[in-house]
C-alpha cells in the first residue's frame, strides 16, 4: 500500500472520480494549467482537459453558482475555493441556494455538488488565509460538511462527497497537506459519510477532534500515554451531519469530555458536542465537559509568536488531557 | 461559587492539624496550586497548596490553632464573592448583600465538619452509588481536591466484591476495644481478679491440625472479645443457676390487650418489654442482685441499667444498655428495647450504648430453647435468661390447665448471693410476671 500526503490522497480521489463520471468536473482559481496554489489539482488539466478542469475568474460566488447550476442539470461539480477564508462571497450561493434547494424543490432538484476549501492557520498565513469556517456552516440542514484528518480518509471521504446526491462542503486541513502521511489503497474505496471514528481506544478522556487538530490529539494521547493517562481519540470526520452515537458512547465510556478545535471557542462547533454530551450523557460524566479552542481573536496573528499563541498543537492538548483525567 | 479550604488529612492516623503560618493574607490573590498556608502534624511542617484560584476571601483559623481534619480553614473565590452559608459571611456594609444572605447565616457559627469534607458528587459518581448502595465515606478519593472519581467509587467496588469473605474494611462501633463492659479488653477491667483468680486463665492451646479439608476461619475481632470475655467470667465467678417457671396468662393477656394501643404510640409492645420490667422490680427489692463483686466490698448499684442480649447471628452477639430502667414505664421500656435492638441489629450502637450494664437478660426463647445456664457478664452480679414461651399442661387447684408457660433460669455469682436469696430474687421476677395487671 503506496504512503501518500493528505493532499496526494484528495488528488487522487478527484482523479478516480473524473475518471469514473464524465459528470464529474472541477472549477476554481488556479485549478487547470497551474494545478491548483495547493497542487491538489496537479496534473488534472492535462488528462482530462480544460473542460473537465475549468480556470475561473477571482469571484467565489460565481463558482459556486455555476457549481449549483451545473449540478441542477444533473453534472457533480468540485468547486474549489482557494481558501476557506475566501468563501465568505459564496455564503449566499452555498446557504440560500445550494443547501435548500432539493427541500424547496420538494427533492425535484437535488444539488450534488463538493465544495472544496483549505481551511486552518499555523502556516504563516496571516488573517486572509488561517481561518476556521466549519461553524459558519455546520448549522444548515441540507448541507453536509466533512472534514478530513489523514490521507486515508481523506480519499474515501471526497470519493463519497463527490457521489452523494447533496451538497457538501469538504473542508481541508491545509497545513496537513504536505505533514499528513498515511498508507492509502489504490483500490476503489469509499468511507460513508456521517460516521465518526475511534481512532485511539482509551479509557480515561475521550478526545473529540477534526482535521489538523486531531493529527495533534493523537500525537497528544501517544505523550499522556506514556504517563499513565489513556485517552481515547474520537475523529469526527463529518461535523453535519454529526454522528453523535459514537460521540456519546465514548463519553459514556470515559465520562471525561474534552473537544478540540482550532477555531475561536466562544460559538465553535465544540459547543454543539458539548452540548450533546451534556443532553445525553449527563447521568455519566465524571467531570464538566471541557473545550480547548482558538482564543477570541478576530484572526490567526499573522507574526509568528502571535500564531504561536493562538494555534493548538500537542502540548497544550496533553495540558489539557492531563487536567481532565486529574479531575 | 467560594472554595472552601479544609484541613487535610496528612496521614492515615492524624486527626488534627495545627495551622502554622498563613502564607497569603485576607485579600491576596492567589493561583491554583500556589502555597496557601503551613500545617503542622506530629512536627511535621507541610506546605498545602490551594485548590483554586482566586483571591483568599477570609482566614477562618488563626495561626497557632489546632483544628481537626476536615474542618474548614478558609475561603478562596473571586474578589467581593460572599462566602456560603456555614461558612463566616464578610461583612460587606451592604444592606441589599445582607439581605440576600438567610438570616441564620450571621449567627451560625462555624462548627468543624462533622465527617470528611465529600467534595463534588459527579453525576456519574452519583448514579453508581445510588446503584450499588455505596456510603462514599468509605471511599478514597483522589481527584482534585480529594473529589472522589468514577475510577475511585469503581475501585472501592471491586475490593468491597473481593472483601466478601473477609472481615468488614472498618470496624464498627462496638468492636472497637475499651469501650462497653462485655467486649472491654478483660486484662484491663479484671487484671487484678484474674492475677488472684486461683485457676491459671491461659486457655488450652488446642493444636492447630486442620485436616485437607477443613477451613481456618480467622477470628473476628468480636468473637476474640466475646472468647475473653466468656472464659474470665466463668473463672472468675462461681456461677450458679436456678431455673423457675412462671405462668404468663396474664402478662399475654395485657399484651394483647395493648398491644395496638402501644403501636399507636410507635411502640411494640414484645415480651421482652416485660421481663425487663419485671426484672427491674425484682431489683428493687432485692439490690444485692444489682452489684458487682469487688475486693473491697460489695457495690451495690444505685442505677438500674439493663443489658439486654442481642444477637448478630454467627458474627456475635451484642448487650446494649437500656439505662435507667427503673425510672421507665413499661410505653418507655418497650420503646428503649425496640430502638436498640434495632440500631445493634443495624451495627448502628454508639460506644455509650454497650455501656454500664448492672444486670442482664438473655433471651434464649426466641431459637426455641427452654432453659439454659448464661455466663454472667461480668461485672454484674446475674444474668436472667428467658426461655421459649409455650403452653403447657400444668395443675392449678387439683385441675389441668393449658397455660403460657416460660422457665427462666437465673445464672449468679455465688460470691454474692446463695441459693436462696437468689431464689428469692428470681421468685420476685415470676411473681410480678404471673401477677401482671
Amino acid at each position: 500500500m503506496p504512503e501518500m500526503t493528505l493532499i496526494e490522497a484528495i488528488r487522487l480521489a478527484m482523479d478516480e472520480e473524473l475518471a469514473r463520471d464524465p459528470n464529474v468536473f472541477i472549477v476554481g482559481e488556479d485549478v487547470g494549467q497551474r494545478g491548483g496554489v495547493f497542487r491538489a489539482t496537479m496534473g488534472l488539466f492535462d488528462k482530462y482537459g480544460a473542460a473537465r478542469v475549468i480556470d475561473s475568474p477571482l469571484a467565489e460566488a460565481s463558482i459556486v453558482g455555476v457549481g449549483i447550476g451545473a449540478a441542477l442539470y444533473g453534472m457533480k461539480p468540485i468547486c474549489e475555493i482557494q481558501f476557506a477564508d475566501f468563501i465568505h462571497p459564496a455564503f449566499n450561493q452555498i446557504i440560500n441556494e445550494a443547501a435548500k434547494m432539493c427541500y424547496r424543490s420538494g427533492g425535484e432538484w437535488p444539488v450534488p455538488m463538493v465544495i472544496r476549501a483549505p481551511y486552518g492557520g499555523g502556516i504563516g498565513g496571516g488573517l486572509y488565509h488561517s481561518q476556521s469556517v466549519e461553524a459558519l456552516f455546520s448549522h444548515t440542514p441540507g448541507l453536509k460538511v466533512v472534514i478530513p484528518s489523514n490521507p486515508y480518509d481523506a480519499k474515501g471521504l471526497l470519493k463519497s462527497a463527490v457521489r452523494d446526491p447533496n451538497p457538501v462542503l469538504f473542508l481541508e486541513p491545509k497545513k496537513g497537506y504536505r505533514l499528513i502521511k498515511g498508507e492509502v489503497p489504490a483500490d476503489e474505496y469509499t468511507i460513508p459519510l456521517g460516521e465518526a471514528k475511534v481512532s485511539r481506544e482509551g479509557t480515561d478522556v475521550s478526545v473529540y477532534a477534526y482535521g489538523m487538530m486531531h493529527y495533534y490529539t493523537l500525537q497528544a494521547a501517544e505523550k499522556v500515554a506514556s504517563e499513565g493517562i489513556h485517552a481515547e481519540v474520537v475523529d469526527l470526520r463529518t461535523l453535519y451531519p454529526v454522528d453523535r452515537e459514537t460521540i456519546l458512547a465514548s463519553a459514556r465510556k470515559t465520562g471525561k469530555a474534552l473537544i478540540v478545535h482550532e477555531d475561536n471557542l466562544t460559538g465553535g462547533y465544540g459547543a454543539e458536542i458539548a452540548a450533546t454530551i451534556a443532553d445525553a450523557a449527563f447521568t455519566d460524566l465524571d467531570a464538566p465537559v471541557k473545550r480547548l479552542a482558538g482564543p477570541d481573536v478576530p484572526a490567526v496573528p499573522f507574526s509568528h509568536p502571535m500564531q504561536d499563541w493562538f494555534m493548538l498543537n500537542p502540548e497544550k492538548i496533553a495540558a489539557a488531557i492531563r487536567e481532565l483525567a486529574r479531575y | 461559587m467560594a472554595t472552601q479550604i479544609i484541613m487535610p488529612q496528612l496521614g492515615e492516623s492524624i486527626v488534627e492539624g495545627t495551622v502554622v503560618k498563613w502564607l497569603k493574607s485576607k485579600g491576596e490573590t492567589i493561583a491554583n496550586l500556589e502555597p496557601l498556608l503551613e500545617v503542622e502534624t506530629d512536627k511535621v511542617v507541610s506546605e498545602i497548596p490551594s485548590p483554586a484560584e482566586g483571591v483568599l476571601l477570609e482566614i477562618i483559623v488563626p495561626e497557632g490553632t489546632t483544628v481537626k481534619i476536615g474542618t474548614v480553614v478558609a475561603w478562596v473565590g473571586a474578589v467581593g464573592e460572599p462566602i456560603p452559608a456555614g461558612g463566616e459571611v464578610p461583612d460587606t456594609g451592604s444592606t441589599t448583600h445582607k439581605e440576600q444572605q438567610p438570616a441564620a447565616v450571621a449567627t451560625t457559627p462555624t462548627l468543624p465538619a462533622p465527617q470528611r469534607e465529600l467534595g463534588f458528587i459527579s453525576p456519574v459518581v452519583a448514579k453508581i452509588t445510588q446503584e450499588h448502595a455505596v456510603d462514599l465515606r468509605q471511599v478514597k478519593g483522589t481527584g482534585t481536591g480529594g473529589r472522589i472519581t468514577k475510577k475511585d467509587v469503581l475501585a472501592y467496588l471491586d475490593s468491597r466484591t473481593s472483601q466478601v469473605e473477609s472481615p468488614k474494611a472498618t470496624i464498627p462501633i462496638w468492636e472497637t476495644p475499651a469501650d462497653g463492659d462485655l467486649f472491654r479488653p478483660t486484662e484491663l477491667v479484671f487484671a487484678k481478679q484474674v492475677a488472684l483468680s486461683p485457676v491459671n486463665v491461659t486457655p488450652a492451646n488446642v493444636t492447630r491440625d486442620t485436616g485437607t479439608h477443613d477451613t481456618l476461619l480467622p477470628h473476628t475481632t468480636i468473637r476474640k472479645h466475646i472468647a475473653d470475655h466468656m472464659l474470665m467470667s466463668k473463672n472468675v465467678a462461681p456461677h450458679v443457676t436456678t431455673v423457675m417457671e412462671a405462668d404468663l396468662s396474664k402478662v399475654v393477656a395485657h399484651r394483647t390487650a395493648n398491644k395496638a394501643a402501644f403501636e399507636r404510640d410507635g411502640a411494640n409492645l414484645t415480651y421482652t418489654v416485660y421481663f425487663v420490667a419485671a426484672a427491674v422490680a425484682a431489683l428493687k427489692t432485692h439490690p444485692r442482685a444489682n452489684s458487682s463483686w469487688s475486693d473491697e466490698g460489695l457495690i451495690v448499684h444505685s442505677a438500674i441499667n439493663i443489658g439486654m442480649a442481642t444477637s448478630l447471628g454467627e458474627e456475635g452477639l451484642i448487650v446494649p444498655v437500656i439505662k435507667g430502667a427503673d425510672g421507665l414505664s413499661l410505653l418507655g421500656i418497650a420503646r428503649a428495647v425496640n430502638e436498640l435492638a434495632e440500631r445493634a441489629r443495624g451495627h448502628k450502637l454508639q460506644p455509650e450504648e454497650v455501656k454500664g450494664g448492672t444486670f442482664t437478660i438473655t433471651n434464649h426463647g426466641v431459637a426455641n430453647s427452654l432453659f439454659a445456664t448464661p455466663i454472667i457478664n461480668q461485672p454484674q452480679c446475674a444474668i436472667l435468661g428467658v426461655g421459649a414461651i409455650q403452653k403447657r399442661v400444668v395443675v392449678i387447684d387439683d385441675s389441668i390447665a393449658i397455660r403460657p408457660m416460660v422457665y427462666l433460669s437465673l445464672s449468679f455469682d455465688h460470691r454474692i448471693l446463695d441459693g436462696a436469696s437468689a431464689d428469692w430474687f428470681l421468685a420476685k421476677v415470676v411473681e410480678v410476671l404471673q401477677n401482671w395487671s
